[in-house]
């Protein structure tokens, strides 16, 4: 099954050089893809487009079949800039609270969803405090929570640990990786980090700059469940990382 | 941070010592004062002891407010207030919807800015004219000194609320009416309140000259009254007082903002 099909998806902001053009591919139900490629290829761009932010200029975007036009039901998005996705006014367990509030669930479903996604990203007992009040990599941590309480079918994430501490990242990249499997949810990652992109994906799209369009796409061949140490170390990864820093560096 | 090590008789120390910095100058300031004008002996300007005494004599006594306190400064404040809030509200209502409506920022804009910079005690006349000498004239008067600075800053919080917040919320699907209580409102908190405390002062200034034409009582009248049959001390009096009530009413205003916003990295 297909969750979420781009074709021949062209974005231009105004005037200037198309920031997208002529992109396609597809993420298969249950599918962790990595779209990796330079900053300023077009990866926060064509993440709006999937998420109906920001309309496409040509071609067209399906969402478990559907077009996408408005921002597609049961989908989540987390933003790279964590500082300012989520809202300073509100407590930890309010920010991952308010978006259920919409889906009219029941207080009581709402809590223990509120519970149940940040015990899952390790931030228990943190409901009380503000986000301005952690750490990045917890305020992060906080966003994801939120996107896991909504139930997404789809996850969008855009270098959603760009910012955090090398640490810290291998513990969200874990994280992302447990959640991908024990939710078998559909995950479109996106980020300008190679060896991320190779441990974190099933699949993986690299993307070229001006204008962003796809330079190459293989299928990581590496075990289900991975390991920081154990699994970089592998001599597929090591190979396949390769693969990708060699495609990035003939387009530039 | 170093202060809550310090050992307890350092910190009283620390504590004292502040206190002496923040009211030392003002103290000084005072002895300055009544020192020199003991020594002009100018009838203008009676020595702030006399003063104190006044405004103790004529509002502080009995048990602890007099009579007159409430028909002096009650309706005065009453009038400051009423108007300050009627603004207050009128300017967030329309900032809101000039802010939001951003088509219309070119056509708003203009004569917001105009009606802002004109001198209110200009329009005076007009409000004579329409509303008569009443307390109409007078809360109006307020009222439409307090919109301006209250609208500006609240359309200008929520022009420069953060674009991430509104794309997270319809990420969410979070409907337009929710985005609005819960996204832009708290956005632009910060700028209302920095409007409503200019404002505040600017109540207290427009009830005192609104006071000044055709009052039977207030403040205003007090002072306006005392000046045209040279009772000095009692000018000097009232000026203190209005003195004392805008600084009580900045520092309830204050701590109010620092409660609401309590809940804002500073
Ligand atoms: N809102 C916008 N208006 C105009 N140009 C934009 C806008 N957002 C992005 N761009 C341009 O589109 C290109 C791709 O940007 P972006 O999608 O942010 O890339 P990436 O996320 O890969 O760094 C860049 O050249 C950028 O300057
Ligand atoms: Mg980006």
């Amino acid at each position: 099954m297909t969750a979420l099909q781009v074709s021949n998806l062209s974005k231009s902001y105004g005037e200037g050089n198309p920031a997208l053009h002529n992109l396609s591919f597809e993420v298969r139900e249950g599918e962790l893809l990595s779209i990796v490629g330079p900053s300023g290829c077009g990866k926060t761009t064509l993440l709006k487009c999937v998420a109906g932010l920001v309309p496409a200029t040509r071609g067209e975007v399906r969402v478990h079949g559907e077009e996408v036009s408005g921002v597609p039901e049961g989908l989540a998005v987390v933003f790279q800039d964590y500082g300012r996705s989520l809202f300073p006014w509100m407590k930890v367990g309010q920010n991952v609270e308010f978006p259920l509030e919409t889906l009219r669930l029941p207080k009581a479903e709402r809590q223990e969803r509120v519970e149940r996604s940040l015990a899952a990203v390790g931030l228990e007992g943190k409901h009380e405090r503000y986000p301005w009040q952690l750490s990045g990599g917890m305020q992060q941590r906080v966003a994801i929570a939120r996107a896991l309480a909504y139930r997404p079918k789809v996850l969008l994430m855009d270098e959603p640990f760009a910012s955090v501490d090398a640490q810290t990242r291998s513990g969200l990249e874990d994280l992302t990786r447990r959640v991908h499997l024990e939710f078998g949810m559909t995950i479109l990652f996106v980020t300008h980090d190679i060896d991320e992109s190779v441990y974190l994906a099933d699949r993986l799209v690299v993307l070229r700059r001006s204008p962003g369009s796809v330079l190459a796409e293989l299928v990581i061949e590496l075990p289900r469940v991975r390991d920081q140490i154990v699994t970089k170390s592998l001599p597929a990864f090591v190979r396949q990382r390769s693969v990708v820093a060699q495609h990035i560096k003939d387009a530039s | 941070m170093s202060a809550a090590h310090a050992p307890a008789g350092r910190r009283a120390g620390g504590l004292a010592q502040g206190l002496l910095a923040r009211l030392g100058p003002v103290v000084l300031a005072v002895l300055l004062w009544q020192w020199a004008a003991l020594a002009a002996g100018s009838p203008f300007f009676p020595p702030p002891g006399r003063i104190a005494g006044r405004v103790a004599e004529l509002w502080f006594s009995e048990p602890l407010l007099t009579e007159r306190f409430w028909q002096d400064a009650g309706p005065s404040v009453l009038r400051a207030l009423t108007g300050w809030l009627a603004g207050a509200a009128l300017g967030v209502v329309v900032g809101l919807a000039a802010g939001l409506w951003k088509a219309a920022a070119g056509y708003v804009d203009p004569p917001v800015n105009f009606l802002r910079s004109l001198p209110k005690p200009a329009i005076v006349p007009v409000f004579l004219l329409v509303f008569g000498s009443g307390d109409l004239m007078r809360i109006g008067l307020i009222t439409f000194g307090c919109v301006w600075p209250v609208l500006l800053n609240t359309m200008q919080g929520v022009r420069s609320v953060d674009p991430m917040y509104l794309e997270t919320a319809r990420a969410f699907h979070i409907p337009p009416r929710t985005q609005l209580l819960r996204v832009v409102i708290p956005a632009a908190l910060p700028k209302i309140f920095a409007g409503m405390r200019v404002t505040l002062s600017l109540s207290l200034i427009l009830m005192v000259l609104s006071e000044w034409l055709l009052a039977d009582h207030g403040l205003g009248h007090f002072l306006i009254t005392a000046q045209r049959t040279f009772e000095i001390l009692d000018v000097w009096a009232a000026i203190v007082l209005l003195g004392l009530l805008g600084y009580l009413l900045n520092v309830l205003f204050l701590a109010a903002e620092r409660r609401v916003l309590r809940s804002r990295p500073s």
